[in-house]
């Protein structure tokens, strides 16, 4: 009966939702706000197999390279910056000041520099995504555990190895916690460099719905993006389970006691 | 105490020498993209040096259109931002103090959250135009799950002691939610307004870059077009001090508000 209890209680409003758009959309006569079976419809219609190809996987593979150069890039500056204080105290008003920018500002700056193609939108986003995950593995490679820090010297614990098992992972919860914040940064820089500075992409293609006035296939595409939100925030808390199963183990051990 | 006493002129000098180097990495910083372009590591064409991108800003700051674009983009980003921060706030400790509802929305939020903002860049356009409102819309939309979430967590996180002394001391629902649950999540809620405010910037200038309405995006997008290459990065050098300032703001409102809080009791006694 609990289980029963929790089910319904899990997809219970979805599910008055999804129907209550439904019904309330069925047969609408608003020109731009279709119904929901018109929509599912188009939907079918305009992403086949071979608009996947043409418009959806260019644009995530430059989603994905964008953001996996700016985790890269944020921890290995990260990790440098943290472990040195001088540097640390003459970087952080800089950084500080570059995060500060909204993001979406470099589309026009990316696109004087490199133009239109691919690298612009790349560039876009690993200099958009960087700044949490860098912030964020410098805050964490500074609070190690001192312990832990006496621990490795105490052994002789140096280079790559200290590196690998110390501060990386000592840092990797607030690594994670840069990285969780990059994510929605990435699709919004995808999406709005494709609007801004592409013939091609996602985000052109809905805009291109909307110009020609194809309402169902334009709300399709706004599904499409939701979609490929919720996916990567899902692919995203797996890979955070996996990476951080420990240290949720640990925190769940300290709150018992 | 006298090791206090002997530790305190070493802390302010330490303090000094961190604003220091910090002051020196930004010079350095503005002197590093002075020279870039007079040597040619960028072209000088699309990415002019410093002291020209500030002479550009103060001659912006004499017209009085740069005056009302600012004004329209702090209009759009306030009435969104307090559009999320009340709606987040009051739905917030709704569901954060009756877990029923909880529970019965926990799955509608996490498949609506991650619904990037801009998707719905379209949809407003056919729906509002190039007007304000769509981007107050987009603006509401991304600004609401981050205080939303905080405030939730905040109400969830009250301590089941000091719930028990109000209910000792028969504390109506709303004293309750005045006196234990408000303080208690106040941490919470400034945590979300300060995200909200960050992204309410970001979807704000975006809008504006992307729909078109009125804005110092709009500017920046118009100077693009142009190929006033020099307003362009004058311009967005506003948008940068303007995170940076609405941040300085909070975080002053934060230590202000909170200050008879032990996080930050803690830090002043170390100090």
């Amino acid at each position: 009966m609990r289980i029963l209890w929790r089910i319904l209680l899990a997809i219970g409003l979805p599910v008055v939702l999804v129907a209550g758009w439904w019904f309330d959309s069925a047969g609408s006569e608003d020109f731009y706000q279709p119904a929901l079976s018109t929509i599912v419809d188009a939907f079918g219609r305009t992403w086949t197999w071979e608009m996947f190809q043409e418009q959806v996987f260019p644009s995530l593979w430059r989603l994905l390279a964008g953001y996996f150069l700016a985790v890269l890039l944020g921890v290995a500056l990260g990790a440098l910056i943290g472990l040195s204080r001088s540097s640390r105290q003459v970087l952080e008003p800089v950084l500080e000041f570059l995060r500060a920018f909204p993001p979406p500002v470099l589309v026009p700056i990316a696109i004087l520099l490199a133009g239109i193609g691919d690298r612009t939108k790349i560039l876009v986003i690993v200099f958009g995504c960087v700044w949490p995950v860098l912030l964020n593995t410098i805050e964490g490679v500074r609070a190690r555990d001192e312990v832990l820090s006496d621990t490795c010297r105490t052994y002789r614990i140096t280079g790559l190895l200290r590196l690998r098992h110390l501060v990386l992972r000592a840092a990797s919860p607030q690594i994670v916690t840069g990285a969780r914040q990059a994510l929605p940064l990435a699709i919004i820089l995808m999406v709005i460099s494709e609007m801004m500075a592409a013939n091609e992409g996602l985000g052109f293609t809905v805009l291109q719905f909307q110009r020609g006035f194809q309402i169902p296939e334009m709300w399709s595409g706004v599904l499409l993006l939701g979609l490929i939100g919720i996916v990567l925030s899902l692919l995203f808390r797996l890979a955070e389970r996996s990476l951080l199963g420990w240290y949720h183990g640990q925190r769940a051990g300290q709150r018992e006691f | 105490m006298v090791s206090v006493a002997a530790r305190r002129p070493r802390v302010t000098g330490r303090r000094y020498r961190s604003v220091t180097l910090g002051a020196l990495g930004l010079i350095g910083f503005g002197l590093v993209l002075e020279v870039a372009p007079r040597i040619g590591v960028v072209p000088i064409d699309f990415a002019p040096p410093t002291s020209q991108i500030l002479v550009t800003l103060v001659e912006q700051l004499d017209q009085g259109s740069f005056w009302t674009a600012l004004l329209r983009t702090l209009t759009t980003w306030a009435s969104g931002l307090a559009i999320a921060v009340v709606a987040g706030a009051v739905i917030g400790v709704l569901l954060g103090s009756l877990p029923i509802l909880r529970a019965a929305t926990a799955t509608t939020i996490e498949f609506l959250r991650p619904i990037p903002s801009v998707a719905l860049i379209p949809l407003v356009i056919v729906l509002y135009g190039t007007t304000p409102r769509s981007t107050i819309t987009l603006v509401v939309y991304a600004a609401f799950w981050q205080m939303l979430i905080q405030v939730m967590h905040g109400v969830a996180d009250v301590d089941p002691v000091a719930l028990d002394t109000a209910r000792s001391f028969r504390l109506g629902p709303w004293a309750k939610v005045r006196y234990v649950v408000w303080p208690s999540a106040l941490p919470y809620v400034m945590t979300g307004l300060r995200l909200a405010a960050a992204v309410a910037l970001i979807l704000t200038i975006t809008g504006e870059l992307v729909i078109g309405s009125p804005g110092l995006g709009k500017e920046i997008d118009t100077a693009q077009q142009s190929n006033e290459v020099r307003t362009v990065y004058a311009l967005i050098l506003v948008t940068g001090v303007l995170g940076v300032l609405i941040n300085l703001v909070i975080r002053r409102g934060e230590r202000a508000l909170l200050s008879w809080h032990p996080a930050n009791r803690a830090e002043k006694g170390a100090a």
